[in-house]
């Protein structure tokens, strides 16, 4: 965030109070300011900040510093042409009264409102649609607030119905009662999942039919909820990076580069030049293994099952190398704060070398198969098109938003680990149909390509923890032989990496689009609050946008374009 | 080479167990039902794929009806939304059906010791057979499938499995 950028905030805001944490500027303003804020923040020529990144809540009933509410409620805004990011916070002194809804402004507030709704019980005045969207419908409380027993789990006995739902659905499709049940024009329901080949996972998609065509949709997620962000709460820094692991399990190592970034900016820590290296050749690497098994599995849908093949056996190739470095072939849990568990093994570049040119090998087999196959060009070109407005309103990020022809990468616009330096191109779409979002990811893999070439060429030698010993666990010599070291060793380990008190959001361009981490932090080893913002949950809730007026075969082959993992949809 | 009783019968006729010939069959020809919600469904999908091609069991055709499939593998996390969904599909393959919990979530909740998850399926059907790892490596599964097996081997055609079973959905 650039000085003039906030100067600009405060003058146009003077009532509110404008803040900076990292480069977020963070405003806090009134519930009654809450919306006019918003709306100047969104349609202002000098702003625009057309992508609702997120929405929380925080409860601070347990909080040491004394509050003016117990909840409070943060929107993160990022206007995408200059890269700028904005939190606007209000505090809420009655979650039952609770606060407007911006639901008018952006379309991702819909489901993020939702959530703050479910986990802790925060009311949305004028929401078309409030109602549980991680938990079950039986579930009772809000497991968010901190005097929800962690424990405390709640048997579910049926499954939703959505029957309010789809119907309401149809009623803004101009779709009556009268019209549903008339012999003539009959609508069909039909429903993919939760446990579908199609879902991938555990998704619910509930479809109605005219014919073969989709008039309606409604979907339903929260089945692999496994409460991340609560569970978080009571370890300490370090010991959440295994279950960062399992956010995006096709690519679990960038997330917890992803995790390890955003604490260690808050902290201050610049980490050595190999590690950052370390960390964009691995995390490059692992781009192209969640792409791999995004294509493989969207092209088996599509019923080229000889992809999958070709792709597939590369990814599992580099699992050799994987399970080398990491020890696991799947949950790396290879990071630490300041460092790296460990360094690149003696021999690494020539295992790297023969495993890129592999796949470089797969992907343009592949590739063979599909550019000139008009079965995959009539299946894919033209169709389930989201288009750049829309995909921005959804809080669209990564791939998805690239192929609807927004060239926003964080790469390139809000550079971190010397990726400035590195010669890469960012694919972009133009109409943001299957085939882009299909053609997207074959060339972002051949890009992560360019960059770990670049990056093996360039990597120092040097140490891979920082010389930080309040962050980073001294070396077993010290810990043995020093006093110091032993307290050092000692204290990080029982009481974890102790952070300054305060909030703030950091992101990472993750394989499936921005990954951001939003933490509360009170002092101690252990997050007050950690929200994970993930690329998928705002994707999926543009879903019925892409799909209506398709066919239920295209339902299946766009809901694999879009890599739906649920470990990071539902957390 | 023919003794006795069966001598008599020549080269066309084989006698034997009814339970041993039907296990025989049962055994080499289990076709899974992959109920995939999370990590360890990726592994899976490394198990069926070239390299270690679970086919070389006879496990190869996946079918995701449960109404033809005899063996069901849960991979991943059952949170408690998902429960009820896990039971009715277990309801609906047809007997004799055999469960494998693959991974720590699955047969204990893993890491996830929380208000959503389920700590173990067992506690809605039943399982024959665990998979310890978070996520197990697809030898493992491979492994679990031939303990599956060797199962499969000692039951009765006569006797119904699992019965009694009383789990909290029930």
């Amino acid at each position: 965030m650039n000085a003039t950028a906030l100067e600009k905030i405060q003058a146009a805001f003077p009532e509110a109070a404008v803040s900076i944490a990292l480069d977020t500027a963070v405003v806090a303003v009134r519930p009654e300011k809450l919306i006019e804020t918003l709306t100047r923040l969104k349609n202002e020529r000098d702003f625009k900040f057309s992508l609702l990144l997120d929405v929380t809540a925080i409860d601070y009933l347990e909080y040491p510093a004394v509050q003016e509410a117990r909840f409070a409620i943060v929107y993160t805004l990022r206007n995408w042409q200059k890269n700028l990011l904005v939190q606007v916070r209000t505090p809420v002194h009655d979650p039952d009264a609770g606060v407007p809804s911006v639901t008018a402004l952006w379309d991702s507030a819909n489901w993020g409102e939702r959530e703050v709704y479910d986990q802790y019980g925060i009311n949305f005045i004028g929401h078309p649609d409030l109602r549980r969207i991680l938990n079950h419908w039986q579930f009772k409380g809000h497991p968010l607030r901190r005097d929800y027993n962690i424990r405390q789990g709640q048997i579910c006995y049926e499954t939703d119905s959505l029957e309010k739902e789809i119907k309401a659905r149809l009623a803004t499709k101009g779709v009556s009662q009268s019209m549903m049940e008339d012999i003539n024009t009959e609508i069909m329901f039909l429903n993919l999942g939760p446990s579908h080949p199609v879902t991938h996972g555990a998704i619910r998609i509930l479809t109605a039919l005219d014919g073969e065509t989709i008039v309606a949709n409604v979907n339903e997620i929260g089945y692999l909820h496994r409460g991340f962000e609560k569970t978080a709460e009571s370890l300490t820094y370090n010991q959440v990076i295994p279950l960062t692991d399992r956010l995006n399990y096709c690519s679990a190592l960038m997330n917890n580069i992803a995790y390890v970034k955003a604490v260690e900016s808050w902290l201050g820590v610049e980490i050595t030049e190999r590690t950052k290296f370390m960390r964009v050749v691995l995390s490059e690497f692992f781009r192209i293994q969640d792409h791999l098994v995004c294509i493989a599995a969207n092209l088996v849908d599509m019923g080229g099952l000889t992809n999958y093949w070709y792709l597939y056996n590369e990814k599992e190739a580099s699992y050799d190398l994987i399970s080398r470095l990491t020890g696991a072939r799947l949950t790396s849990s290879f990071t630490r704060i300041g460092g790296m568990y460990r360094d690149f093994y003696e021999g690494w570049e020539a295992d790297m070398d023969h495993h890129i040119k592999n796949i470089e090998k797969g992907v343009s087999d592949s590739l063979k198969l599909i550019a000139k196959n008009r079965i995959v060009h009539d299946r894919t070109q033209g169709v389930c098109i989201m288009p750049k407005e829309k995909a921005l309103s959804y809080g669209y990020t990564g791939p998805c938003l690239r192929a609807s022809g927004v060239p926003f990468d964080l790469r390139k616009d809000a550079p971190y680990y010397n990726y400035e330096s590195f010669d890469f191109e960012v694919p972009v779409g133009t109409t943001g149909d299957l085939y882009d979002r299909l053609m997207i990811r074959f060339e972002e893999i051949f890009q992560s390509i360019r960059i770990i070439r670049q990056a093996m060429k360039a990597i120092p030698e040097g140490p891979i923890f920082v010389d930080n010993h309040a962050v980073a666990l001294p070396p077993k010599s010290q810990v043995y032989g020093k006093i110091e070291g032993l307290a050092n060793h000692f204290k990080l380990i029982f009481e974890g990496v102790k952070t300054p008190p305060g909030e703030w959001y950091d992101s990472f361009e993750a394989a499936n689009g921005e990954l951001g981490f939003h933490f509360v932090s009170d002092g101690s080893g252990k997050p007050y609050k950690v929200k994970v913002r993930p690329p998928c949950f705002y994707i999926m809730g543009g879903f019925h946008e892409m799909v209506e007026g398709a066919m239920i075969a295209d339902t299946v082959i766009n809901l694999g374009s879009i890599n739906i993992i649920g470990g990071e949809l539902d957390r | 080479m023919a003794l006795g009783f069966e001598a008599s019968l020549g080269d066309s006729v084989v006698t034997t167990k009814l339970d041993a010939i039907v296990n025989w069959g049962r055994q080499y020809s289990l076709w899974p039902m992959v109920f995939g919600t999370a990590c360890c469904a990726i592994e899976f999908m490394s198990a069926a794929a070239s390299q270690h091609d679970i086919s070389r069991w006879g496990a190869e055709v996946v079918r995701f009806s449960p109404r033809q499939a005899d063996l069901m593998l849960v991979c991943g996390t059952v949170s408690y939304k998902q429960a009820p969904i896990l039971k009715r599909i277990y309801e609906q393959m047809p007997e004799p059906k055999w469960v494998v919990a693959m991974g720590a979530c699955a047969s204990s909740g893993g890491i996830y010791d929380n208000y959503c998850t389920v700590q173990g399926i067992d506690t809605i059907i039943p399982v024959d057979v665990y998979i310890s790892g978070c996520p197990p490596r697809p030898e493992a599964v491979l492994d679990a499938l031939m303990k599956i097996q060797d199962q499969i081997k000692g039951e009765s055609v006569l006797k119904d499995r699992h019965k009694d079973f009383k789990g909290i959905l029930d």
